[in-house]
């Protein structure tokens, strides 16, 4: 039986590891998502906007080109048609509801290649909130449409200067914002990391991924799946999609990391593969570092993946061995990604694609009438740049 | 001597505790600084250890850990340049540092090392009270004080629970934000340091802003001190000794309430 964690410990994992001035916050957010969670009007509020607003329930659609192919039955939980293209409006609009409960009238948030950045400033000028985003300098100049489609939406982007000007300094930059502003305004994290109660509740927020699944698994075909396969960036999509699963044993759960150009190189983000356990932001986890405990930089084709932690939830699963982490290469995730758009018509994102290349090798594995859940958790078409770049390379 | 009974001894009129980031121009220049401040009239020395990823810290003091991290300064070299320099100053040491350094190098051996490298306090940004509890249970702290830091934002409980367990003195944030120097404190502040200071078993130092010296006038009379990081550590890297050393001088003119 799995079991919640203590005090916002998976094991050893999870805590408060943040400034002072942050504390009273992060305490009074607790109160207010535990008082939230048992209040039906909340309830009804979210689960009528994720219904309304962002097009819920997802398919669960059977593949059938890849199934045949493959050998073994293939669904895709298709996340990718949520409203802005993936799964991260499911707790952009928990935490933006929540906020407008706390009476917090501003919201900060990170964003790497600008899908929780989209999702954040889409739902604050759904609720009238006003929104700053922190990026890193160098994914405002990778993405800068995704720069514009925010602004579009009343957001200010904030293109941070600072270390590697990637995901893990806007993080920095977001906190830094948030000490300063702590009056007013929230912090909408983007994934199950941060200091708790952010990753139970991003899970819990993103979980609806799961339960969904779990139910429409057992309307098709009867039974509970063999093997559910999610990638593993911060974590947020599987988080939400293996939590529903976690007490039914029969189900192998894969979290696919980034490999970025290998494991064996310094270019990767395969943090539960080859990290050490450490403290960044705000949570004990496993984090890319060096021998003196310096954070390194991640890298991998894919920005939603290029982050050196994972969320404590993951590190605790990963040592009980509940779900089994592997990783796969930029290589891999692109060759997927063109396989997907081929063969089913569905061009999935760069993220995504991490979770279809290891379903690949796991399939060999697997019997004709054995189930096979892969989150496809956004759509690709923010990655075409990057894909044709490499492609005519 | 304990940090707190060091810093009411070393004081005069004001505690003044200048921070510096360890490795900023290299670590050859670590024991040399010290020494220097050290003769200016510093009460301690809150020592910096680079960090990759500083969210308390502001532009100035980043920029100087981003320097020591591309000399490659570690928290073994700079304890292993304590030691060396053992016998050379008196005054205290406080090292600042993220946990993660600490954590990596191990929380046990932590203490070990930094009591023997003389260090008499250390200042955690990113580990609150009650995770500290967790993690330093159990765990031979060889006397080195582990630093509390209250903030504004505080609440009173917390405050009380915070105060009845300091140990080598409190550090009292003055601004919701980032170090780095302001002309504005929040209205709210000089009530809050007298209050801090009338509850607290330890000196009661403010730290965060700090760079005029009507400001270490002001901010000094109302707790035991102050501590100046990010004027400190520019000053430093520019060459503007003098500046530290009018700064550091100003302290020794307040009228000291005790």
């Amino acid at each position: 039986m799995y079991t919640q964690p203590v005090n916002g410990k998976f094991g050893p994992y999870g805590g408060k590891y943040i400034p002072e001035t942050l504390m009273q916050a992060v305490e009074e957010l607790e109160v207010a998502y535990e008082e939230a969670k048992q209040d039906p009007e909340f309830q009804v509020r979210f689960n009528d906007l994720l219904s309304e607003y962002v097009g819920r329930e997802t398919p669960l659609y059977y593949a059938e080109n890849m199934s045949r192919r493959l050998g073994t039955n293939v669904y895709l939980k298709r996340e990718d048609l949520n409203h802005t293209g993936a799964h991260k409006i499911n707790n952009t609009i928990g935490q933006a509801l929540l906020a407008k409960r706390m009476g917090k009238r501003k919201v900060v948030a990170e964003t790497g290649a600008g899908q929780h950045g989209v999702a954040t400033a889409t739902v604050c000028a759904l609720l009238n909130l006003e929104c700053t985003i922190f990026m890193g300098e160098v994914d405002v100049e990778r993405q800068e449409l995704n720069v514009f489609r925010m602004e579009l939406l009343g957001a200010t982007v904030v293109p941070v200067k600072s270390g590697s000007r990637t995901l893990k300094d806007a993080v920095n930059e977001a906190l830094r914002y948030w000490v300063k502003h702590v009056d007013d305004t929230h912090y909408v994290m983007g994934s199950v990391l941060g200091p708790h109660p952010f990753p139970t509740m991003v899970r819990d927020f993103q979980s609806v991924i799961g339960t969904e699944t779990r139910r429409q698994v057992l309307e098709k075909t009867g039974r509970l799946p063999d093997a559910v396969v999610a990638c593993v960036g911060g974590g947020s999509n599987a988080m939400g999609m293996f939590y529903p699963f976690l007490n039914d044993e029969t189900v192998a759960l894969y979290g696919v990391e980034a490999a970025g150009s290998g494991v064996d190189t310094d270019k990767h983000a395969a943090t539960l593969t080859k990290g050490e356990v450490g403290v960044l932001h705000g949570s004990l986890m496993y984090v890319l570092q060096d021998a003196a405990g310096q954070i390194q930089e991640a890298h991998s084709i894919s920005a939603g993946l290029d982050y050196p932690g994972v969320g404590p939830e993951h590190s605790f699963l990963k040592d009980i061995e509940r779900v089994r982490y592997a990783a796969v290469t930029d290589e891999d995730a692109l060759a997927a990604c063109m396989t997907l758009s081929r063969q089913e018509g569905i061009i999935p994102a760069l993220e995504s694609s991490h979770a279809l290349a290891y379903a690949e090798t796991l399939a060999k594995t697997m019997d004709a009438d054995d189930v096979l859940v892969i989150c496809l958790s956004g759509r690709g078409d923010k990655d075409v740049h990057t894909i044709r770049e490499r492609v005519t390379q | 001597m304990r940090l707190d009974e060091a810093i009411r001894q070393r004081s005069e009129g004001t505690a003044f505790v200048p921070y510096i980031m360890a490795g900023d121009d290299g670590l050859d220049s670590l024991i040399p600084t010290i020494e220097r401040l050290e003769a200016m009239g510093a009460t301690a020395i809150e020592l910096g250890i680079p960090f990759s990823d500083p969210v308390a810290d502001g532009p100035v003091i980043e920029a100087a850990g981003m320097r020591a991290l591309e000399h490659g300064v570690t928290l073994t070299d700079v304890l292993d340049r304590l030691i060396e320099g053992t016998g050379r100053f008196s005054v205290p040491i406080v090292l600042m540092t993220y946990l993660n350094p600490v954590f990596r190098f191990g929380v046990e051996r932590f203490f070990e090392r930094a009591a023997a490298s003389g260090v008499s306090g250390v200042i955690i940004p990113d580990l609150p009270f009650e995770e500290s509890l967790d993690l330093f249970a159990g765990i031979d702290r060889h006397e080195v004080a582990v630093v509390p830091l209250v903030t504004l934002t505080s609440s009173q409980a917390r405050i009380d629970t915070i105060l009845d367990q300091a140990e080598g003195f409190v550090y009292a944030v003055t601004l919701k934000g980032t170090t780095g120097k302001t002309d504005v404190f929040p209205e709210e502040l000089l009530d809050h340091l007298r209050s801090l200071t009338e509850r607290s078993p330890v000196p009661v130092l403010a730290g965060f802003g700090v760079h005029r010296a009507d400001q270490v006038r002001t901010l000094g009379a109302a707790c035991d001190g102050v501590v100046v990081g990010s004027f400190i550590v520019e000053a430093l890297h520019a060459g503007r000794v003098q500046d530290v050393a009018a700064l550091i001088a100003s302290a020794r003119t307040v009228n000291a309430k005790k």
